[in-house]
């Protein structure tokens, strides 16, 4: 077949591959050590500078309402979110920073599948790359702080059959307004990357220009892509928390950060617990991606992998 | 040779490309400008309410309804006791009653209700008489048709050992103000006390907390009586292990010192308000959502579940004393319910024309026309009320006392 010559490049020597797992699961542990002794510096520095500051000025305050002890923070989720109900503060975080996560995984999927589309189309007519480039990064430079009452302010107004706009969906589109765009740049990068040579090997073979996009284009972007997909799903975590902080959508972590910010000057340590929410999804979406990395470049040789 | 042909074929299709997507823009903009749900809407009520007459009665009684006239209102914050009439309104069916289904659009911290409102993303708005006028003036057409709430609850608060108890004590202090149009109650004090806000007195941007004056990082902070005032009474005083008490503070209220301005007020939108249909959706809306208001008052712990029940954080206590206060912003109404006092609302108006903050801006640069408020619609609400019977002006109102537990809880 014509790709034969493109895909035995990309085909390690199955030998390697069970090693390289253990060696990945290996190097997994160690690196999460490393992770685990840094948060207990931060706690460390935390109190040592509180500590401190009873005896030193600090330029900035270290008392136990704008700077909570860890411990405090800690305790902190285990109490009731209001008096008398049954769930914890951890617990409605955790539901929070759940829902905030299908928001930002549904604004990721369509960033990512809008950007994919938009630099084929780029990447196949150099015309749509003139055209459209310069839009797509303008795009960026709009302050998403405009953008998000804009855009619930037309969705308050968007009614298609059955469907009715909601604000949720407006986050979703904040989410994915963010993600589409390193997404489409990088691979756009990714999609001219192939060598010329291969470039003549696959039209010497009479490919179409579908056959090349799915045979040489698609594997030759992926170093390229994995990069793209990490900044894309961070920009939808974070889309999705402003988002949320902006237009004020209901049960995200973005409207508890706010709520549990109003509340700072008689339970410092309760907004901590929604802060340490935030990262939480932060991590746990850029774990998702990771885990789609690994199965992208399963069949990468390790120093092609960018 | 091929190169220069695709070059040039490509920049004819990259101006294509570009003219495609404005047209592609401008058809957004058409079609989303004007709504369907909106002419549906007037459609319905024109055929429902073919007794236009008994409009006032009906929308009191709600006898004759087959199908409720959908109504959205845009709050500038999330759901609170601050907003607790509406929800009460809905939540107990006076607008069911009123065959209004009205769908409650929480604020955010970048949602501006009066602009929302202008650009037609919602039927009625609350928003504060000043900043709502700046917008007016900026070109959105909106109308204050109820002022709910009667008078100013804007605070000065301040440690009881900082010897500031009234604006001339100002001098030389560092004082809190939250800007963004939140401020002009502050610089119509100091003008009044012929304070120079640039030099006499240090004005500090303040967070929405009360951090800073617990810190002791400012010497007096702004603060609305529902609800960052209540923040500070339910603080730990590390000194003594227990809540701070309220001789611990100063209290300045603006209110007190003729510089009041108006806030929470229910807007319309002006261009609408000629279309009849339009015209009843108002009436009826304005006529349920003050009998949520009377409800409140006469059952202030009722309404503060309602308000939490409908997702608010707050805690119980927090939110009672939010309800209690705010009570007392409405109530008494001595022309009734929702009426605009025609002097509270020129001293707005004098402040908001004549009170240069820091940049030498004031909130607007003219005078607002007459048509920036009307009194008909609530004077309609008032009488129909008071033909059932219903207290509307409060003069026998007497507010609860709320105990702040710690937290808010």
């Amino acid at each position: 077949m014509s790709s034969a010559a493109v895909l035995e490049r990309t085909v390690p020597p199955t030998g390697t591959r069970s090693s390289g797992v253990a060696r990945r699961l290996k190097n997994g542990s160690i690196s999460l050590l490393w992770a685990l002794a840094g948060i207990g510096l931060v706690v460390l520095m935390w109190e040592l500078v509180k500590w401190l500051g009873q005896y030193i000025p600090m330029p900035f305050n270290t008392s136990d309402i704008t700077m909570p002890h860890v411990w405090t923070m800690v305790s902190a989720m285990g109490e009731p979110e209001v008096r008398g109900s049954d769930t914890t503060v951890f617990e409605a975080v955790v539901s929070a920073a759940f829902r905030s996560m299908t928001l930002a995984v549904g604004g990721f999927i369509i960033g990512v599948a809008v950007g994919l589309l938009l630099a084929v189309i780029m990447q196949r007519f150099l015309f749509a790359e003139r055209g459209l480039l310069p839009f797509v990064i303008a795009s960026q430079t709009v302050p998403l702080i405009a953008l998000a009452p804009l855009i619930v302010g037309i969705g308050n107004r968007i009614e298609i059959g059955p469907i009715q706009w909601s604000t949720t969906y407006s986050v979703m589109f904040i989410a994915a307004y963010l993600a589409f765009f390193p997404l489409s740049v990088g691979a756009l990068r990714g999609l001219q990357a192939p060598s010329a040579t291969s470039l003549e090997l696959m039209r010497s073979y009479a490919a179409s220009p579908g056959q090349m996009l799915r045979k040489l284009r698609f594997p030759s972007s992926i170093p390229y892509l994995v990069p793209a997909l990490k900044v894309s799903a961070a920009a939808s975590v974070v889309g999705t928390v402003v988002a949320e902080i902006s237009t004020g959508v209901r049960g995200g972590i973005g409207r508890m950060l706010i709520e549990y910010a109003r509340q700072i000057t008689s339970q410092p340590a309760k907004v901590y617990v929604a802060v340490f929410g935030a990262i939480a999804l932060g991590l746990l979406v850029a774990a998702l991606v990771t885990a789609l990395d690994v199965y992208l470049t399963r069949n990468l040789p390790k120093e092609n992998k960018a | 040779m091929r190169n220069i042909a695709r070059s040039r074929w490509t920049r004819v299709a990259s101006l294509a490309a570009v003219g495609v997507l404005a047209l592609s823009a401008c058809g957004g903009s058409d079609s989303s400008s004007d709504s369907a749900a909106d002419e549906t809407a007037a459609e319905e009520t024109a055929t429902d309410t073919a007794t236009e007459e008994t409009e006032a009665e009906d929308a009191a009684s709600g006898e004759e309804c087959t199908e409720l006239t959908p109504a959205s209102l845009q709050l500038q914050w999330f759901v609170q006791a601050q907003f607790a009439g509406y929800y009460a309104a809905k939540d107990l069916g006076f607008y069911e009653a009123a065959c209004l289904d009205v769908t409650i659009l929480e604020g955010g911290v970048d949602i501006v209700p009066q602009t929302v409102l202008a650009q037609g993303g919602s039927d009625f708005a609350i928003a504060w008489v000043p900043k709502a006028l700046a917008s007016r003036e900026q070109g959105a057409g909106i109308v204050d048709i109820a002022q709910v709430f009667q008078r100013s609850g804007t605070l000065q608060v301040s440690w009881a050992d900082s010897g500031i108890t009234s604006p001339a004590d100002f001098a030389g202090k560092k004082i809190g103000n939250w800007g963004f149009g939140n401020e002009y109650e502050i610089f119509a004090a100091l003008a009044k006390e012929g304070l120079d806000p640039a030099n006499d007195v240090e004005l500090v941007q303040q967070q929405f907390d009360m951090l800073a004056l617990l810190n002791r990082e400012i010497d007096a902070a702004e603060a609305m009586t529902y609800n960052e005032y209540a923040q500070l009474l339910e603080a730990v005083n590390p000194d003594t292990g227990e809540l701070y008490q309220p001789e611990d503070f100063n209290v300045i209220n603006y209110a007190d010192y003729g510089v009041g301005m108006l806030q929470d007020a229910v807007w319309a939108s002006e261009e609408r308000l000629s279309d009849p249909a339009y015209q009843d959706l108002a009436q009826r809306f304005v006529t349920a959502s003050f009998e949520g208001w009377i409800y409140c008052r006469d059952n202030p712990q009722e309404c503060a579940d309602i308000v939490t029940a409908n997702g608010s954080q707050l805690g119980a206590s927090h939110q009672l004393w939010m309800m209690n206060e705010v009570n007392k912003l409405v109530w008494p109404s001595p022309n009734g319910i929702g009426i605009i006092d025609s002097a509270e609302w020129d001293q707005t108006v004098e402040i908001s024309l004549n009170t240069p903050n820091l940049e030498a801006a004031t909130v607007i640069t003219s005078a607002p026309p007459a048509e920036a408020y009307t009194n008909q619609f609530a004077e309609a609400a008032n009488a129909a009320l008071q033909a059932n019977g219903v207290d509307t002006t409060g003069g026998g109102f007497s507010p609860i006392t709320v105990e702040l537990k710690e937290g808010g809880a």
